[in-house]
């Protein structure tokens, strides 16, 4: 397989060395070498790749540029607060930092234009410049003109420098209202099966076969590809759970070649994994230390399992509250909350006008009254309306159990929604003995 | 001071510092308003004294509560940092995916006791594993670009410092930091600990940091404590994080999140894509609940401290804690509050210190005090039971009282001396009975101790018959802790009793043999008898007779021990777990007026708003204005009376018609003759008065103006007609 990459431009051997660095990428790295041509020919003014994380987008262009001795600017969008940073970054790694206090303080964007123009001139070199931005969607985030001007940068600075975007997001979602210059879009598949499986037999562990090793990796795809495909986390699990696939070898109960008992041994443990350190319930270092130890299943606790939050008695009647006050409609007050609610009947009353049920549409907003007056009607001693009462409404919403809607600043009726679920709920009212569900019009 | 800007605007004027009055000490505020300033020195004095004992007694026990999750959490940052040193060689760690080690600390919904977690935390950190330490709050990082400001401004200018302290004579140019300059991004960060670590390696080695290893020196780690997760923007958590994850491998970061509800909010909060980039480790602290329990343990359950809050007041205290807040530390508060009321309006609360003092200063009373001491209602009482000479004598000697007064103190020490060991034994004996008749925790038992004879209570009674069907096991364990219990104890009734009880418990270790051969001759004899009988109602007969034959005869060894056990515990009870009333002299050691610490620990801002309005004589105390039926007089204020007619009116209201009705009721005030052609006439000055006072209310959030009708406005108000 190595040798399809050709380029007239580049040595046979250095292309050679990039198809090696580069398993399961021919076909994307040959058309990227192909949009960029000889190092002294202009190339597309701009490029769009995307794909899933960990799909090989920055390492084939990054081994590319770094491979081929191409000058280029590799910068991370998440990191740049400003565009400030943003153009400074690109400048130091283009033109080096000498350059830097040329930029004003907080530049924009001609700034910038004009100060690359400027060291543009004063530099000789004819090679095709390279700006990488990385997580590129931040930039539709930052002014209007970023996005567009980067995308004709090559017009802008009449210099021979090619951009190239990488994001997750495909280039739909980009396209600004004004439009803008339409680069050259690279999709990055996802690996394969296949794929990932000969990458991830490449960095097989040195005291062990590579035989073994890859019958590992077999195993631990034919659990974890359903759920992850992401090459960064598989290779990081593979090496978390690989000493106890040899464990049996170590201890001389099994032989090397006997994979369907190893498979027997290693199966559970996966599947295991994949409830919990997959999804960050136990951290790495618990995991390892937890199957050091050799503990049975379930001594350590996940995350999740403590959900459990311990309230003020008020706390809890308010949250009941909002509560109720979030999933019923507020017709329906009188009928839960008024002892002598009249004459509605309750077959006529039952009859939903609304099909759906209220939590499947999720919470609604309600003022800041309705909640007093639920709450005063559930909680089952007087209430004075002291100070503190009301200063718990703000605690649960700095909580995150209540979320409040408009600006924080609104004093006047302020409207809030409950933030937490149904099994919460439960939970919480169970402590105080209140019957939830008799209150829930959903539930009637 | 003026500002020469002709916009309008606010502009803080800070009070400039020489121009401030001599501010008035504590002490003064304190003996502001009372005849005898003497007296309230020495009261001030003594609280005081009595307060930091307290504070530092409380703080003690706060740290040692702290103590085991801190120590677990400096292991955890010890052990990060270490694998960060040396774990970059082997094949696992190069394979694996560089985390961002994380703490997620778990602290309870009492958000305001953190801030000492925080500190003490913090703290420590500092003092043994790194300098680096840096805590933000949720406030000060809406967006990314401050978060990141702050942590660097942070650390950089702790760096400052060190630098000075270490290596200032070096290399002075290159240390500077060029805080304008340098941009607020990782990169730097990076730069600069690399230039900080190597300097810090390099330089003058074991000047003063000596408690931790060596290695840890040369990558001390960058600890980020977030003290509020759930009020952070999870977007700027995430792209932090996001940042982070990309310098892992040049800087030694450790984060720590402090969270108020549940570690299942991280989840909430962060994508897997976030998520997968920590490795998050948990540590639980202490619940609030049992946190209190100690604190009321060893601040409140004792014979150390002279100053007691009474029945009532604990409660307050208590439920302010269970119904609104979890703060221990308001609670702390609460009690220093009841502390300073208690000496700053009991003129005898002098005598509430420890005994040498309390002799002293008994001695010094003035005869203003005597007659005080004499009016004390525990004092009536104890007189009226003496015999009349000397009724007469107490009545009239000072120095007669004074000497009295000495012994009454002295024996209301010993009651509390007797009182708590023997509240904890009644508490150990009935806090395993099921259902709790006495209450689970102590300071219920110890609240319905204060309030009135313990004994004469009904769940009382039922603690006494559930414990009088004890088994043994459990009887002599509970009856051994309290042994234990009674062991400090230095008064002469405290050890006869231990002496009792150690009496009985020997009896009960030794006649084990005796009553299990009597108990085994019970079983076998009635199953002969049962053979014989047919006749279902016969057999529940014969069963109920056996039943009754077995009780009486199983009043065994043990069970008859039993009793008389219990019969001890009954009868010290009820000679030392009296409340505190029975006690001469008691109101000097005991607050009671819960209604004042309610008022200011509780405050009820909308009822003080709404008795301003409608009964202005209880804040204005002007006699004009004393109205009995609860009508508001019309010389009362304006907002009184347009608060009055609004009340009068539907949600929404007419300004005209409430203009008019509001000019009635101000000509009446005026006294003009209600014939009179322009009674009742709306005037400019009186159109005026109504329009603020309609403002004031406004503002008060009584009424606001609608676009439903014009010339109206609405109630935001129920009811209250």
């Amino acid at each position: 397989m190595p040798g399809q990459i050709q380029h007239p431009g580049y040595e046979e051997e250095k292309l050679l060395r990039v198809s090696k660095l580069l398993p399961c990428r021919d076909v994307q790295a040959g058309r990227l070498l192909a949009l960029m041509g000889e190092p002294e020919q202009y190339s597309y003014p701009s490029i769009f790749i995307y794909g899933h994380r960990a799909t090989g987008k920055s390492h084939v262009l990054h081994t590319l540029l770094n491979e081929l001795e191409l000058p280029y600017a590799t910068v991370s969008c998440v990191e740049c607060l400003s565009l400030g940073l943003l153009f400074q970054k690109i400048i130091l790694s283009l033109f080096g930092s000498d350059c830097v206090p040329l930029l004003p303080r907080s530049p924009s964007l001609s700034d910038f234009v004009r100060v690359y123009k400027q060291l543009c001139v004063q530099s000789t070199a004819k090679q095709t410049k390279y700006i990488v931005l990385d997580r590129a969607d931040l930039l539709r985030d930052m002014e209007a003109n970023i996005l567009p001007a980067f995308l004709r940068l090559q017009e802008l600075v009449e210099d021979n420098v090619t951009v190239v975007l990488l994001s997750e997001i495909v280039w739909e979602k980009f396209r600004p209202n004004t439009g803008c210059f339409e680069p050259l879009l690279l999709h990055f598949p996802d690996y394969s099966k296949d794929e990932l499986q000969q990458i991830m037999c490449e960095d097989s562990h040195p005291s062990y076969t590579s035989e073994l090793y890859s019958a590992f990796i077999n195993i631990l795809l034919g659990v974890f590809y359903s759920v992850c495909r992401d090459l960064r986390e598989l290779r990081h699990l593979a090496a978390l759970n690989f000493f106890k696939f040899i464990e049996p070898l170590e201890k001389d109960e099994v032989k090397e070649s006997d994979i369907h008992r190893l498979w027997r041994n290693i199966e559970p443990h996966l599947k295991k994994a994949m409830q919990t350190v997959y999804l960050r319930e136990v951290s790495s270092v618990q995991w390892e230390q937890q199957q050091m130890a050799e503990k049975e299943a379930g001594a350590l606790r996940g995350l999740s399992a403590h959900a459990h939050v311990e309230l003020p008695y008020y706390s809890k009647f308010l949250l009941i509250a909002a509560y109720l006050a979030s999933y019923n409609p507020a017709r329906t007050d009188k009928r839960f909350f008024v002892k002598h609610h009249g004459k509605i009947k309750k077959n006529n009353f039952l009859k939903k006008h609304e099909k759906t049920s209220n939590h499947l549409l999720g919470p609604k907003p309600f003022p800041l009254d309705r909640l007093l007056a639920v709450f005063y009607s559930v909680v089952d001693s007087r209430v004075a309306p002291t100070a503190s009462v009301f200063s718990q409404i703000s605690s649960l919403v700095t909580l995150q159990l209540l979320s409040q809607l408009g600006h924080d600043d609104q004093l006047d009726a302020p409207k809030y929604k409950c933030a937490v679920s149904l099994d919460f709920i439960q939970a919480i009212s169970r402590t105080v003995s209140f019957d939830i569900v008799k209150y829930l019009y959903d539930f009637l | 001071m003026s500002t020469s800007s002709v916009s309008k605007g606010c502009f803080v004027f800070k009070p400039n510092a020489k121009k401030r009055k001599k501010t008035t000490s504590l002490e003064d505020y304190f003996t502001h308003g009372s005849e005898n300033t003497e007296n309230g020195k020495l009261r001030f004095k003594t609280c005081q004294t009595l307060w930091d004992k307290m504070t530092a007694d409380t703080e003690f026990l706060q740290d040692e509560l702290n103590r085991k999750i801190l120590d677990s959490l400096l292991e955890f940052i010890r052990k990060s940092a270490s694998t960060f040193q040396h774990g970059a060689n082997d094949w696992g760690s190069q394979m694996r995916a560089h985390e961002i080690p994380t703490a997620a600390l778990v602290l309870g919904v009492n958000v305001p006791d953190h801030d000492m977690t925080f500190h003490s935390l913090s703290e420590q950190l500092q003092q043994s594993v790194t300098q680096f330490v840096v805590s933000l709050q949720a406030k000060e990082c809406a967006a990314l670009k401050q978060l990141m400001q702050n942590v660097l401004q942070r650390l950089m200018g702790a760096s400052v410092s060190v630098k000075d302290d270490d290596l200032d004579e070096s290399e002075p140019g290159c240390s500077t930091v060029d805080h304008k300059r340098a941009h607020c991004s990782l990169s730097t960060l990076c730069d600069w600990y690399n230039t900080v670590t190597k300097k810090a390696s390099s330089g003058t080695p074991g000047k003063k940091r000596v408690s931790a290893g060596k290695d840890m020196h040369q990558h001390p780690p960058i600890v980020v404590i977030f003290k509020d997760l759930e009020a952070f923007n999870s977007r700027v958590l995430q792209d932090f994080i996001l940042i982070c994850s990309r310098y892992v491998e040049e800087l030694p970061l450790i984060f720590i999140f402090g969270i108020a509800t549940a570690p299942s909010t991280i989840q909430h909060m962060l994508p897997h894509s976030a998520s997968s980039l920590l490795c998050i480790e948990l540590f639980q602290s202490l619940s609030c609940t049992q946190h209190l329990a100690t604190v009321i343990d060893k601040v409140i359950l004792t014979s150390q401290f002279p100053f007691k809050p009474s029945g009532k007041v604990l409660q307050v205290l208590v439920s302010i804690f269970l119904y609104h807040d979890f703060s221990v530390r308001n609670f702390i508060k609460g009690l220093q509050l009841a502390l300073l009321e208690h000496f700053h309006s009991q003129p005898l609360s002098v005598l509430c210190c420890q005994k040498q003092e309390a002799q002293g200063n008994l001695s010094k009373l003035s005869h203003q005090d005597v007659e005080r001491i004499q009016q004390l209602p525990s004092f009536m009482r104890y007189v009226e039971n003496q015999p009349p000479e000397d009724q007469v004598k107490l009545l009239t000697n000072d120095d007669h009282v004074k000497e009295v007064c000495q012994k009454l103190l002295k024996d209301l020490r010993k009651y509390h001396k007797n009182y708590y060991p023997i509240l904890r034994c009644l508490h150990v004996l009935t806090s395993s009975l099921p259902k709790y008749p006495l209450g689970k925790q102590i300071r219920e038992l110890h609240i319905s101790c204060l309030e009135k004879n313990v004994w004469e209570n009904e769940e009382y009674a039922s603690a006494m018959t559930l414990l009088r069907m004890m088994a043994k096991e459990e009887l002599v364990s509970a009856l051994q802790t309290c042994s234990n219990i009674l062991k400090p104890g230095k008064t002469k009734k405290i050890k006869a009793a231990l002496l009792q009880l150690q009496d009985l418990l020997d009896k009960f270790k030794k006649p084990d043999s005796v009553s299990d051969s009597a108990a085994v001759d019970d079983i076998t004899s009635p199953g002969k008898t049962l053979q014989k009988k047919t006749d279902l109602f016969q057999l529940q007969k014969s069963l109920m007779e056996m039943k009754g034959s077995r009780r009486s005869k199983k009043m065994s060894q043990y069970e008859m021990l039993r009793e008389e056990a219990l019969d001890f515990i009954d009868q010290l009870v009820r000679s030392h777990l009296a409340p505190p009333e029975s006690q001469p002299l008691y109101e000097v050691c005991y607050y009671s007026s819960s209604a004042v610490l309610r008022r200011h620990l509780n405050a009820t801002p909308r009822t003080s708003i709404q008795t301003a309005l409608s009964n202005p004589y209880h804040y204005l105390k002007n006699e004009d204005l004393r109205n009995e039926d609860g009508t508001v007089s019309n010389a009362a204020p304006d907002i009184c009376i347009v608060y009055k007619l609004h009340l009068e009116c539907g949600r929404l209201i007419n300004l005209y018609d409430w203009l008019q009705a509001y000019a009635t009721v101000a000509s009446a005030a005026e006294g003009k003759d209600p014939d009179s052609a322009d009674y009742g006439k709306v005037n400019e000055l009186k159109h005026a008065r109504f329009i603020q006072a309609v403002s004031e209310l406004e503002f008060l959030g009584f009424i606001k103006s609608t676009k439903q009708k014009t010339d109206h406005v609405s109630r935001l108000t129920w009811g209250g007609c």
